[in-house]
């Protein structure tokens, strides 16, 4: 059999050296005239262990971890020179206990089936791997529009892309709007900071995109596909022009596609422009016709009147991933997976304070705690955890006692947070949540489009309140005006951005009211991260004298002598922190 | 923050030599498609690193798009600049994973190293300091992104380091 040593290259990947790695086997394969296929894959998920290297050989397969160049030469050498695995190096296996095993175990793969298994760049490799065989069959068996939107109904799949809408019902509507043009659109506008996972489907399996947006096209009778990708993701856009290409090799793509005449669909690549609200279905639309992306007022809903005024159906990344494998294995395949209302998976991408982080894809239903515990293996440092930030800037902090709550739409929704896109961003005891309320109101303020008042100008006196309170000037009555504001803001807002832009506020209040007490009442951050609340004082006994310190206060409020232990002027003190930072002996104390 | 995208000494524009050939091809691929305003602002910038006062200008009487939309839409995202840039732009990433773990840091030490605010340029017009929502590699956070290439776990005293190398390098 042959030997196939496979590099992982997403952006994460070529983020942590990977493109140095490959390039490092493939010299060494070339210089030596080695014995083995080089490939390239996608990520697997393990983006904490990346760069990642799997060598597939006649025992089986094992997947080494943080293989660096040095490390490509050293495993290079023993596994295919001298047929010796070397065990510490090895994150996952099937053929014994690696450290990683029970990582990849625990996981249940559908949207990301063929993320890290597979060339992204070859359409055979994703035809091996039953791909457009969903479509194929829908030809051969003469699968009719009403049965496929049939089959996605009775599955439960709801909308990954935070709304979680029935897609079935939605292409139950795009389909009954008759109209000699129809689109189907891909929202692949990820902006959640802290989310990544429609990145790595985009980047790992770009076809399974196609083949959705396909399916989706042949239920609603659809004439033309667009795929709106945020320009930030250069590798994921040309992953999928590559594969747009041979999609219209193979006839997959183009006039009669699928040999079924008269019917033509191609899908171009629309690059967003940087602005977080064109998530929302119709801002999306709008920066589409190249407009300001400004959201517009629902009803016509996008079903009736999208695109062009034309009747339009617009799905998230994860979501279309999901539809060939439920044509392909049936509604109840997929329906055994989650709760009652929340059928199938969910992807995560775990980061943070966490020691994992990188992309899960779980059954509904598995508690938080399982994800981050089980799968993400717990805190980094052995820090105590603290909340966990869902849904990013439109969702809330679940605090530590509320980790049994399971993966579902509803019971998320129930805390206050919501299930979003699916970004879950871990802190610890050294997060502030004031601060973090502070960070997404921040960001929801510049993303606000300006149109609804309450969220142009609603935004930006909550933010005021929470700068004012991270600086120690809060007042008594602050944590009810930002309430007051929450619920004006969320009741006059157009759209999503608006109606959720407090949730963030609002659930940190609600578990961790006693924090903003503390910096309200009495100065203090308990979290030392608010740093106008902070002392800073030199630590008599660990100080070396080394004067670093006193040489970079921009305030001249350290004085001392060298090799004798300095002293903090707190009357000249601006707290700055560049002491702290400055200094190599952790001497400064923060209380 | 986003980088100063409008410059606020208009009269500058005239002093930089834009060579409006360049985009004719551009607006000719564009011109009759529908929504093409975000396209030909996106060729543009790709052309120019930032778009320029003529270009808009030139956009507008070629496709018959009225100025003040042109600069509706190009002050609406966060892509677009109005002003020249350096030649690198060192994108801090501030989103969520990144701010919990210190991104912070990585901006004031760049700051200070390079002595400009966030969103400024280098005097020799070699950086531009932005800060950024989210890149992508949350898993490596803290990160900053120079051109293609990602550095993350990073440090204050580590992203200066990188910096300076980075410019020695292209100085030899």
């Amino acid at each position: 059999m042959n030997i196939t040593v496979t590099v992982g290259l997403g952006s994460c990947g070529i983020a942590a050296g990977a493109n140095k790695t490959y390039e490092k086997i493939k010299a060494l394969k070339e210089q030596e005239n080695l014995p083995f296929d080089l490939q390239k894959t996608s990520c697997i998920g393990m983006c904490y262990r990346e760069p990642l290297v799997e060598i597939t050989d006649e025992t089986g397969t094992y997947i080494y971890g943080d293989v660096n160049e040095d490390r490509a030469v050293e495993v290079i050498e023993k596994h295919i020179n001298q047929q010796d695995p070397i065990r510490e190096y090895i994150v996952y296996t099937d053929l014994f206990e690696a450290s990683e095993n029970d990582f990849i175990q625990s996981q249940v793969k559908i949207v990301l089936r063929n993320c890290g298994y597979m060339d992204p760049e070859s359409i055979t490799e994703y035809e091996q791997r039953h791909g457009y065989t969903a479509m194929k069959m829908i030809v051969m068996q003469n699968i009719t529009r009403e049965e496929v939107i049939k089959t996605i109904l009775d599955s439960g799949l709801r909308g990954r892309g935070g709304g979680g809408f029935s897609t079935g019902l939605k292409w139950k509507f795009a389909n009954a709007n008759k109209s000699e043009q129809k689109y189907v659109i891909c929202n692949a506008d990820e902006g959640d900071p802290g989310a990544f996972m429609d990145r790595s489907v985009l980047e790992g399996d770009p076809h399974s995109i196609l083949e959705g947006m396909i399916i989706a096209a042949y239920a609603i009778e659809a004439t033309g596909g667009v795929i709106y990708c945020r320009a930030e993701y250069p590798l994921a856009i040309k992953r999928l022009n590559i594969a747009i290409g041979q999609a219209h090799e193979k006839g997959y793509l183009g006039k009669n596609i699928f040999g079924i005449r008269g019917w033509d669909f191609d899908i171009y690549i629309k690059e967003g422009a940087g602005a977080f609200v064109c998530g929302e279905e119709t801002a999306l639309i709008a920066s589409i016709e190249g407009e300001r992306g400004m959201p517009r007022k629902r009803p016509p809903f996008p079903a009736a009147s999208g695109l062009w005024k034309k009747p339009t159906n617009i799905n998230n990344v994860e979501t279309f991933a999901n539809v060939p494998w439920i044509i392909l294995n049936g509604a109840a395949a997929y329906s055994k997976y989650g709760t009652e209302k929340s059928k199938g998976t969910k992807v995560f991408a775990l980061a943070g304070k966490i020691r994992r982080s990188g992309l899960v894809e779980v059954p509904m239903g598995m508690t938080i705690k399982d994800v981050i515990f089980k799968l993400g293996g717990g805190i980094k440092n052995n820090k105590r955890f603290k909340a966990v930030q869902l849904g990013g800037p439109s969702g809330g902090c679940i605090p530590d006692y509320l980790s049994d709550t399971i993966v579902d739409y509803d019971s998320v929704n129930a805390t206050g947070a919501i299930m979003g896109s699916g970004g879950m961003v871990v802190m610890d005891e050294t997060t502030c949540m004031v601060d973090v309320a502070k960070f997404f109101l921040d960001f929801t303020r510049k993303e606000s489009c300006g149109k609804c008042t309450f969220c142009r100008m609603g935004t930006m006196r909550m933010l005021e309140i929470l700068e004012r309170i991270t600086n120690g000037k809060g007042r008594e009555d602050d944590i009810q005006k930002l309430e007051e504001l929450a619920y004006q803001i969320k009741d006059n807002s157009l759209c999503g951005l608006g109606q959720t832009a407090p949730n963030p506020v609002l659930t940190t209040i609600r578990y961790f009211r006693d924090e903003y007490e503390a910096h309200i009442m009495h100065k203090k951050c308990p979290a030392k991260v608010c740093r106008p609340l902070l002392t800073y004082t030199v630590d008599q006994e660990k100080c070396t004298g080394c004067l670093v310190c006193m040489k970079n206060c921009p305030a001249k409020a350290i004085a001392g002598e060298r090799k004798k232990p300095h002293f903090i002027n707190q009357e000249l003190c601006t707290k700055c922190g560049v002491c702290f930072s400055k200094c190599k002996f952790a001497s400064i104390i923060l209380t | 923050m986003r980088i100063a995208r409008i410059n606020s000494k208009s009269e500058d524009d005239k002093s930089e030599t834009v060579d409006l050939r360049l985009i004719d091809q551009l607006i000719e691929k564009n011109k009759a498609k529908k929504g093409n305003l975000i396209p030909l602002l996106q060729g543009a910038q790709d052309i120019y690193g930032f778009v320029p006062r003529p270009v808009f200008e030139k956009i507008s009487a070629e496709c018959g798009i009225p100025l003040s939309e042109m600069f509706g839409v190009a002050t609406f995202y966060a892509q677009f600049r109005l002003a020249p840039v350096g030649k690198h732009i060192i994108k801090v990433c501030h989103g969520t994973a990144c701010h919990v773990q210190n991104a912070k840091e990585i901006s004031e030490s760049l700051e200070e190293s390079l002595k400009i605010k966030d969103g400024e340029t280098t005097e020799d017009r070699f950086y531009t300091l932005e800060s950024v929502a989210c890149l992508g590699c949350c898993s490596l956070a803290p990160v900053m992104m120079i051109g293609d290439q990602t550095y993350g776990k990073l440090t204050g005293n580590e992203a200066v380091r990188i910096v300076k190398n980075i410019k020695l390098g292209e100085q030899n």
